[in-house]
This record gives structure tokens, C-alpha cells and sequence, in this order.
């Protein structure tokens, strides 16, 4: 082996990659589904003030019922911290949550 | 304005980075900085950064993979870090992979020591050689992922790479010769 291989070899061995801490996953989540939140926010105010002028009517209800459906991506990020601070089952918390999203849809299409 | 579907998408494409590479960042920031706590807040910033401008990112990169860039925005944010505190890395050696290895027999003690002496030796190493030295064997990433993370060509990232193991080397033996 050569000295270049060999000091390879003690790279690879010295290198290896390093596990995050889990409390680090738990704040990463929080903090991102905070930033998805305010974004949500943001597109909603954008789309209520789209609807008031009626050519936009059509493509802006087709987005929300196409989006709810996609809701589930963020709303998973928010049921796991559901599900472990109040020790609930993954399902119920994002039921709950798809709950929440169909109510926030049908709210929008009354107004 | 994007649409509410397009903005799902983004975070669903979102969520799968995070998980591919939550590691890989924050192993990257880790053996930049030389100390967990750090290394979390470099992550985090990290994962904030790119999800503001994820969009932008995930539209330029035409398919190619996003993992360079968030290396990139790492690699920014802990160059940041030193130049706010004027700070070298640290080698904190008890926190990383030494630890995992089982205990006791005298190999694993010779083991160990080779390994402290191979990460004080890239700790001293300039700073683009250790990059990239750390981005290759902690990250696994090849020459062109490198490349992209460090915004040189592909043949400038072969020879710092090769120069880096060079100088290593050569620490390595003036060690050695010292002791």
C-alpha cells in the first residue's frame, strides 16, 4: 500500500460521518414548520385578495382544492410534533390536522 | 406568486432533502467547527437558509443534485462563523468517531491515537484543503459534487484534494520524526 493509500485509509477511518443529536431533528422540525406556516399564511392572504376579482375565481379554487390535498406534506411535519407532545397516535393528529385544512378550504370557498 | 399546489410540492420536495441530508451537514458542520453545539446551530441555519431559497435552487439546478449547495450554504455560514470569532476549529476528539469503537484492547488504544493525530492533522491543514478533505471522506462526495459545494472547476478540486492528502501526509511524518 501506498503512503497516499494509506493516509486514505486513515481519512475514511478518522472522517466517518457523525449522527445529529435527535433534540437537533425536534428543533429543525419546529423551526421549519414555523417557516411553512408563515409561507401558508402569506399564499393565503395572497389568494383571499386574488379572489376578489372574479377572472382569478376559477384557477385560485382549482389551487386550493388541488393544494389540500397536497397539505398532507406540511401537515405530516406538524402532526409528529403533535404526536409527541401530547402522545397521541400519528393518525389521529394528522386526521385532526386534515380536518383543519378541509375546514380552512370550505371557509374559503364560502367567502 | 407560486400556487398553493406548487408551494406543497416545494415543501414535499423539501421534507426529502432534509432527510437525505441532515447528516451530511451536520457532519460537514461538525468537523468544520470541532464541537456539537455549534455544529447544531450551523445546521439549523443552514436548513432555514435553504428552504428560503429552495425554489430558486431546485429551478437552477436543471436535476442535478441539491446536496453541493446546501454544502455550500454550510460552508458560508461556518466561514461566518470564524470571521464573527476569529476562531480556529477545534479537534474535539472524545465527542466524534472514537467513542464508537469498542474499548480495551491495545490495537483499538493504537487506533484511536492514529485517528487524533490524523484529525489534528486536517485541523491544521488551510482551510480549502480541509473542506475539502472533510466533504470527500465524511460526505462521500465525489470530485464534481466537491467542484460544485466549492465553486472550482472539477481539475482544481482533483489537485487541492491531492495536495491536501499530500500535506497531511507530510504533518504525519514530521510527527512521527518528533516524537
Amino acid at each position: 500500500m501506498s503512503d497516499v493509500e494509506r493516509v486514505e485509509q486513515m481519512l475514511r477511518s478518522a472522517l466517518v460521518p457523525v449522527e445529529p443529536p435527535e433534540r437537533l431533528s425536534d428543533r429543525l422540525e419546529r423551526g421549519l414548520s414555523e417557516l411553512t406556516e408563515a409561507a401558508a399564511d402569506e399564499l393565503a392572504d395572497w389568494e383571499l385578495s386574488a379572489m376578489r376579482d372574479p377572472r382569478n375565481w376559477m384557477p385560485t379554487v382549482t389551487a386550493i382544492v388541488v393544494g389540500s390535498a397536497a397539505a398532507g406534506g406540511l401537515v405530516l411535519v406538524r402532526a409528529r410534533q403533535q404526536h409527541k407532545k401530547r402522545q397521541v397516535t400519528g393518525v389521529k393528529a394528522l386526521q385532526r390536522s386534515m380536518r383543519g385544512v378541509a375546514t380552512d378550504v370550505r371557509k374559503r370557498l364560502r367567502r | 406568486m407560486p400556487e398553493l399546489a406548487d408551494k406543497q410540492r416545494l415543501d414535499r420536495d423539501f421534507t426529502e432533502l432534509y432527510r437525505a441530508h441532515l447528516r451530511d451537514v451536520y457532519s460537514y458542520a461538525y468537523y468544520r467547527i470541532g464541537n456539537h453545539h455549534d455544529a447544531e446551530d450551523i445546521t439549523e441555519q443552514t436548513f432555514v437558509q435553504a428552504y428560503r431559497h429552495f425554489e430558486r435552487a431546485q429551478r437552477e439546478s436543471n436535476g442535478r443534485p441539491l446536496r453541493p449547495w446546501l454544502i455550500r450554504i454550510a460552508h458560508n455560514l461556518a466561514a461566518n462563523y470564524y470571521r464573527d470569532r476569529s476562531r480556529r476549529p477545534q479537534t474535539n476528539l472524545d465527542d466524534a468517531a472514537i467513542l464508537s469503537a469498542p474499548l480495551d484492547t491495545e490495537r483499538v488504544v493504537e487506533e484511536r491515537e492514529e485517528v487524533k493525530e490524523v484529525l489534528e492533522g486536517v485541523s491544521k491543514l488551510p482551510d480549502d484543503r480541509r473542506e475539502a478533505l472533510i466533504m470527500r471522506f465524511a460526505l462521500d462526495m465525489d470530485n464534481r459534487e466537491i467542484a460544485r459545494a466549492l465553486g472550482r472547476s472539477e481539475g482544481a478540486t482533483k489537485v487541492l484534494i491531492h495536495r491536501a492528502i499530500r500535506q497531511l501526509e507530510q504533518g504525519l511524518k514530521e510527527d512521527q520524526a518528533d516524537e
